[in-house]
């Protein structure tokens, strides 16, 4: 057997503060996989919402202190597909000036993973003693999906799990219209197509919408609570870690579990 | 075509509030994606032939001086004439001089969209000829003095409901309530015109620079009658669309049938070389192409170079969820969508089109159709980066992302912050766990609640053997 590889987390702007529980689910889940996880606690942001706003600049210097905090680990996962393809396509891309960076941020860009496709692809993760009670639909978010290549990887480790029952929507693969600063800018298209993705998820007559991103998730459960809604929405990997007995995002607490 | 673009956001509010137009983009949309899926899964090489299309795209944009220059020799081997614009008024000039010359009364056309671009309509109406448009669609629209919405269907926006009325307002005959009326109706109105035309103006999907050949796909035969019927043939056609020769015509042809519409071929796919050569049953005497630079060679020395790989199929604003929102109209000008996102700031200026890259969620579906791989999402923030650095956009959020650069950059301040945000937001959310209203961020929610953290942040969660 080969050495326990280091993973450092990568802990997401919107995991850290708005889902802990997220946080701790994704500790579990990558040490069940076998591997040796470490936190590091100065990190900030990879600099995505710099750098879809076009201030490459500023990208880089965020880029340079997620090098270096994370490029002495074997690997660096995060539960997002949009934070991990941040660093994983954009910062090599990032760096044509400064050959030397360029090179760490290719080398880091090699050794990062969104979380669950590594647990599948690069640690062959297999799930049996994880339940969950509900008919779920899951949400395929864009940068995961197009950038990364995660759409069955999901399906898989949920089909591991007691319970759960996977019914898909007609077009799973449409933006949900979360899409960073997007949604506070134009926030009436955005919320045009969030309420297409409710309608797209009720039909399926689903109870629980599962996903790879807090954006697009807490999006969809912001729409749904607005809207009086009952839907449960977790992280994927909440419920993969079995901790999606509480309450889900934008849900009431309910005086169990021990989501926060 | 005038360009209204700077009011992309109050245009986008309106079309969202148009139940009308919500039915048309829903059922458009359905079709396009579902067919293009059906199409694209019956072709098992089609991402080996969306690699090719690229690169051949690019070999050509790479000798474009060479590939035109051929094709200008081979067009006058074959009896024809190049002219060359390079703005579009130049190209409205050129085309109105023609006319003049053939002493046309009746000016028929296929669909173009660089006619659209060059605003060549307008152009021939002030110059006194009679213009009529031969696609259906775009019959349509210029009945209702509309610009179009979509660049392969024009009237995408208009219900059945809609154009039953406007042939009866127009036509001055009973009103026709299904769509097989509908079209049999507008045949016989333009039969006459094709009869009567002198000028028949097409676009080129594709040049061929072996043969001087232009080559049209239409689904409804209009382009082939407003082609060989009257006397002067004039092509028009964005200097980008030339190819090295028939041979890599059929990968584009593939592409783009299944990309635009689904189907495995167009209806009609018509190639001309020249006038009306002795023997031909049918043809026009005089055959000229107007080639159209407008901009287009800049594009060519710039980082947005890979643009000009685009055929104008319309599989990037089929499977946007904005332009589904939103329609095409609300972007403004000729090109609606991801590609007409690109373009407009490109044309118009940075400035007036702040919106258009602005206005995408990067979600990168565009991209993943487009059948000639334009990396539209990139090109989109590059356009986004140009604007940062000419310091546009709303000035609170420049300024809020200078500070979040700054706090995003000091780790002990982002933990001060992020602290800060966390228990301000538990505390607004109160036992509910839900932000309904929310200072700085209101686009959020006036329309969604925000999930409220429950107190603390993870990073403060994190055992202590596992901190590093």
């Amino acid at each position: 057997m080969t050495e326990a590889p280091r993973v450092g987390l990568f802990a997401t702007c919107l995991m850290n503060v708005f889902r802990p529980n997220l946080g701790h689910a994704t500790l579990h889940l990558l040490e069940l996989a076998g591997c040796v996880v470490e936190v590091p606690t100065a990190q900030t942001c990879c600099g995505q919402p710099a750098y879809n706003s076009g201030d490459f600049d500023g990208t880089r210097v965020l880029a340079k202190q997620v090098i270096r905090q994370f490029e002495r680990y074997d690997y660096v996962v995060g539960p997002s597909g949009s934070c991990m393809a941040t660093i994983r396509k954009d910062y090599p891309r990032l760096f044509d000036d400064e050959p030397d960076w360029r090179r760490r941020a290719e080398a880091l860009a090699a050794k990062a993973h969104e979380l669950i496709s590594f647990l599948l692809d690069v640690r062959g993760l297999k799930l049996d003693d994880v339940a969950f009670d509900g008919t779920a639909t899951y949400h395929d978010s864009c940068s995961g999906l197009r950038e990364l290549g995660v759409k069955q990887q999901p399906r898989e480790l949920l089909a591991m799990v007691r319970g759960l029952q996977l019914k898909e929507m007609r077009d799973p693969e449409v933006c949900c219209g979360f899409g960073g600063t997007f949604c506070v800018k134009y926030p009436e298209i955005s919320t045009r197509i969030v309420d297409d993705k409710l309608a797209d998820i009720a039909s399926t007559g689903a109870d629980t919408v599962l996903g790879g991103d807090l954006g697009c998730l807490m999006n969809i459960a912001g729409r749904a609570a607005r809207e009086g809604k009952a839907l449960r929405v977790f992280h994927a990997a909440e419920v993969l870690a079995g901790m999606a007995d509480g309450p889900g995002l934008g849900g009431e607490d309910a005086g169990k579990g021990k989501a926060g | 075509m005038r360009f209204e673009t700077p009011r992309f956001k109050q245009a986008a509010v309106v079309a969202l509030h148009d139940e009308r137009l919500r039915t048309a983009l829903a059922r458009s949309r359905v079709g396009f994606i579902g067919h293009r899926e059906a199409a694209v899964e019956a072709l098992p090489e089609f991402e080996q032939l969306r690699d090719t299309a690229a690169q051949i795209k690019d070999h050509v944009l790479d000798h474009l001086d060479y590939y035109l220059q051929r094709y200008e020799q081979a067009v006058v081997a074959a009896g024809g004439k190049v002219h060359w614009a390079h703005s579009d008024e130049e190209a409205q000039r050129i085309i109105v001089d023609i006319c003049r010359a053939a002493d046309a009364k009746v000016i028929t056309k296929g669909k173009s969209m660089v006619s659209e671009e060059i605003g060549l309509n307008d152009a021939l109406i002030a110059a006194g000829y009679e213009v009529v448009e031969t696609d259906l669609g775009e019959y349509i629209i210029q009945l209702a003095k509309e610009p179009p919405s979509h660049i392969v269907g024009p009237a995408l926006h208009k219900t059945r409901e809609q154009v039953t009325a406007l042939f009866a307002e127009h036509h001055g005959r009973a009103r026709k309530e299904t769509v097989a009326e509908l079209v049999t109706e507008a045949r016989e109105m333009l039969r006459d015109k094709f009869f009567r035309a002198d000028v028949g103006i097409t676009g080129g999907n594709f040049l061929i620079a072996e043969t001087g050949t232009s080559v049209i796909v239409t689904n409804e035969g209009n382009g082939d009658l407003t082609q060989t019927l009257p006397r002067v043939h004039i092509v028009t056609s964005g200097i980008e669309r030339v190819l090295p020769s028939l041979d890599d015509l059929p990968v584009f042809l593939r592409l783009l049938a299944r990309s635009a519409t689904g189907q495995d071929t167009e209806t009609y796919t018509t190639l001309s070389t020249g006038p009306r050569r002795a023997g031909d049953p049918d043809g026009p005497e005089e055959y000229h192409v107007v080639l159209v630079d407008n901009g287009r060679s800049q594009m060519l020395g710039s980082r947005f170079r890979k643009m000009l790989r685009c055929i104008r199929c319309g599989a990037c604003m089929n499977h946007c969820p904005v332009y589904g929102s939103v329609g095409g109209h609300a972007y403004g000008w000729v090109y609606p969508g991801p590609m007409g996102a690109v373009l407009t700031p490109i044309y118009q200026g940075l400035k007036d089109s702040y919106d258009l890259p602005n206005a995408c969620t990067l979600n990168g579906r565009c991209q993943s159709v487009c059948p000639v791989k334009i990396p539209l999402p990139e090109m989109l923030r590059e356009l986004r980066h140009l604007q940062h650095v000419e310091r546009m956009g709303p000035r609170l959020q420049r300024h809020a992302l200078a500070v979040w650069r700054f706090v995003a950059s000091q780790p002990w301040l982002y933990r001060i912050a992020e602290k800060l945000a966390t228990t301000t937001l538990a505390r607004l959310g109160g036992p509910k766990r839900r932000v309904h209203k929310l200072p700085f961020a209101e686009g959020w929610t006036q329309s969604r609640d925000l999930p409220a953290p429950a107190g603390s942040t993870f990073l403060s969660q994190v055992p202590r053997s596992k901190r590093a």
